[in-house]
């Protein structure tokens, strides 16, 4: 009876012996030697697994920094430059800090400036309405308000205003992962440099039509006037086939040309209100023309 | 047993109300805007400025490339501008808008009515003047008919398919042209023989349309080779794999064309143009349009010049109809809703469908229940649930593993989609997304 257990104990541990042997060469053999600082990085990364970055999840991102050997094409933009100079200190590389950016929409045509002139009943995309026509309004440049964009948005940054029917970025919740540019397929939403207090100044309208046209489809439609490039004092604005667009690098939010456009097209966001001279200019014509008629009777 | 396809299909009601009305020349427009992308491939390159005088059947456009083709002028006037104009895509693309002034023709074009039976025109001769005439296939998808007559080294073409089935519901243009000008026709076919070198063609008629089908198997005994086959009132018989299938039980291989299977398929009304540009040098400036629908009040088929706004087609019909829902360019499974009725006729308009609104409404989408009817309807034996769904998440590997490029956008799974959803909508942007991919990585 011992014995039996005995032998058993011997051959099991032999075996278990030999097995261990085996299994430690091949360990050795097939090793996959992986850089811990992969795990270092992704530990710095968001998380957020966006695809922002242009790789497939933040684990494929730190993988290929950690393998660079420059960081200035990477930029991860949930994390932004704190997490990428984070980063760069892990891997003993340097990192430019960069303009941090937040989504913009570019159209205003909510529709009391632009009317409905056919109504789509299709599947509810973006996509699909645009692969089938121009919309419903006259317009085939503008916001089709389906919300592909919304659907896209993995921080809850972007939602449809129900009065307009259009897009409104969340700035504080935006990581500028630039999901919503890729899925809009009018290509309205541009990401632009955040300044300070989040200001912006931007044409809100994607509209290349010519003035007449763009006008009759939608009356806050960049019509092409080209005042705006005259009156810029840091020749910012370009005007490319009948359509403005203010380069953010160059504009220092002077507001000239918002005054300046006669649609209305370019819109400026989160400055205090204008100074009350320039109401106070702009009523004193009125007030005169009042006396006269007082005068008169 | 009548010929069909052997997997899936549907059969809508059929409303052909224009059927018995003989093809009327619509009078000339007052304005005509000729698209100069009418085609598959690349859009034309305009050849007319503001103020130039043209003829009818002037070049106003030139073939871009080896899939493109001439566009020319279909009416006599002044070219007014080049200039964006919103056609049948739903978008404003160029066009060249001539102001109408009389009906004066280019000389080379012969007007007379007879009928001239025989083929002067060597092979080569036949390709280029189809080339020259800007003739595309006529049945819809609008794919430049010399591409197709260009058969490649290596393959071998043993027959020519003529469709004539006209599946989709509600259209009767190629049948009446079928009843009109058949004669025409076959000889238009011979031609497409002889450009193809090959001895046999085969025209398949679905049996809804049994007067075309009497007339042209009394014709054809005077043209040795072409044969009439009925086939069975199934949609989408017309469609090019199901056709060649159910004529000569050949499949066309996934990604493949029917030259794979040493076919070449051309609709009855491509066959007609060919015999007006070879015989008589008349370019595609003309097509028959069918104007119908069900409270339309003369469901008409007419000879409409090409740039001619819908506008005029439904005015000659008896005006829009106070129930109007969607007006529909092509037939109610494939085509497409217009937004604008100031649209022009194109080269690959078949029919202008006005649905009553009640009609027209799409119905109330639920949830997938996984009752296969889109599985077992699919004529190419897809997975249309799964298919939608992939597409929805973007899953485009799977897609393209699941076959949508294989989808031929017949609609049949929407249509007997009981929970109402959306099937093709999505399988066609998936496609589309699929076919992107593909391209690219040709690159």
């Amino acid at each position: 009876m011992s014995a039996t257990i005995l032998f058993t104990i011997i051959s099991l541990s032999a075996i278990g012996a030999v097995a261990a042997i085996i299994l430690y060469f091949v360990a050795q053999k097939f090793k996959v030697y992986e850089d811990p600082r992969i795990d270092q990085v992704e530990e710095l990364l968001p998380a957020a697994n966006c695809g922002g970055c242009g790789f497939a999840g933040c684990r494929a991102f730190a993988e290929a920094m950690v393998k660079a050997d420059v960081l200035s094409d990477y930029y991860c933009p949930v994390g932004g430059n704190e997490a990428m100079t984070a980063i760069a200190d892990v891997l003993g590389k340097s990192v430019e800090a960069k303009d941090p950016l937040v989504a913009v929409v570019r159209c205003s045509g909510s529709p009391a400036h632009r009317e409905r002139v056919n109504s789509y009943d299709g599947a509810a995309s973006c996509a699909i309405s645009s692969s089938l026509y121009s919309g419903e309004t006259g317009c085939q440049y503008g916001c089709l308000g389906l919300g592909d964009c919304v659907d896209v948005c993995d921080f809850d940054a972007i939602y449809m205003d129900e009065e307009t029917g259009l897009p409104i970025v969340v700035d504080d919740n935006c990581t500028a992962c630039g999901a919503c540019v890729k899925a809009c397929p009018n290509d309205i939403i541009e990401l632009r440099k955040k300044n300070k207090k989040d200001r912006k100044i931007f044409v809100s309208c994607v509209n290349h039509d010519k003035g007449g046209v763009a006008k009759k489809a939608c009356s806050v439609a960049c019509i092409g006037c080209s005042k705006c490039v005259k009156v810029c004092p840091f020749d910012a604005i370009t005007m490319d086939n009948f359509l403005a667009y203010i380069d953010p690098n160059k504009c220092k939010l002077c507001r000239k040309c918002v005054t300046e456009c006669p649609t209305g097209a370019i819109l400026e966001i989160n400055f205090p209100e204008r100074k009350v001279k320039t109401e106070e200019t702009a009523k004193k014509p009125v007030e005169k023309a009042e006396n006269k008629e007082q005068d008169n009777n | 047993m009548l010929k069909t396809f052997p997997k899936g299909g549907v059969h809508p009601e059929e409303g052909k109300y224009s059927a018995n009305s003989a093809i009327a020349t619509l009078p000339l427009p007052k304005t005509v805007s000729i698209p100069i992308a009418q085609h598959i491939g690349a859009p034309s390159k305009p050849v007319v400025k503001k103020g130039d005088k043209v003829k009818v059947g002037d070049k106003i456009a030139e073939s871009a490339g080896f899939v493109s083709a001439n566009i020319h002028s279909s009416v006599s006037g002044t070219v007014v501008k080049v200039d964006n104009v919103l056609d049948s895509t739903g978008y404003k693309r160029p066009c060249v808008i001539i102001d109408v002034e009389g009906d004066d023709w280019n000389e080379n074009i012969d007007k007379t009515e007879d009928l001239k039976k025989e083929i002067s025109l060597t092979d080569k001769e036949i390709l280029n003047k189809i080339n020259e005439s800007g003739i595309v296939g006529l049945g819809g998808a609008t794919f430049p008919s010399h591409v197709k007559l260009s058969v490649p080294d290596g393959k071998k073409i043993d027959v020519l398919i003529i469709n004539g089935v006209e599946c989709e519901p509600y259209l009767t243009s190629d049948h009446r042209l079928m009843l009109e000008k058949a004669e025409e026709m076959l000889v238009g076919i011979q031609i497409l023989m002889k450009a193809l070198s090959v001895n046999s063609a085969l025209i398949g008629i679905e049996n809804n349309k049994p007067d075309a089908i009497e007339h042209l198997t009394a014709l054809v005994k005077d043209y040795p080779g072409i044969e009439v086959h009925p086939l069975k009132v199934q949609y989408p018989q017309g469609g090019e794999k199901q056709l060649i299938k159910a004529l000569i039980n050949r499949e066309v291989p996934s990604g493949g064309l029917p030259l794979d299977v040493g076919a070449v398929v051309h609709n009855v009304g491509t066959a007609y143009a060919v015999y007006e540009a070879v015989q008589k040098n008349k370019p595609l400036i003309e097509r028959v349009v069918t104007l119908t629908g069900k409270s339309v009040q003369k469901p008409s088929n007419f000879m409409v010049r090409i740039g001619t706004p819908v506008n005029d087609l439904i005015e000659a019909a008896g005006g829009l109809p106070e129930d109007t829902g969607k007006v529909i360019n092509g037939g109610p499974m494939m085509g497409k809703a217009l937004n604008s009725l100031d649209v022009p006729v194109v080269k690959g308009t078949s029919g202008i469908l006005i649905m009553p609104a009640e009609l027209s409404k799409r119905k109330e989408e639920s949830n997938c229940i996984r009752c296969a009817k889109c599985v077992s309807v699919c004529p190419q034996g897809l997975e249309p649930y799964l298919l939608n769904r992939l597409a929805q998440l973007e899953k485009n590997d799977k897609l393209e593993t699941g076959g949508v490029m294989d989808c031929i956008e017949c609609g049949s799974c929407a249509y007997t989609c009981p929970a109402g959803l959306p099937l093709l909508d999505y399988i066609r942007l998936g496609k589309s997304r699929v076919s992107q991919i593909i391209r690219s990585r040709k690159q």
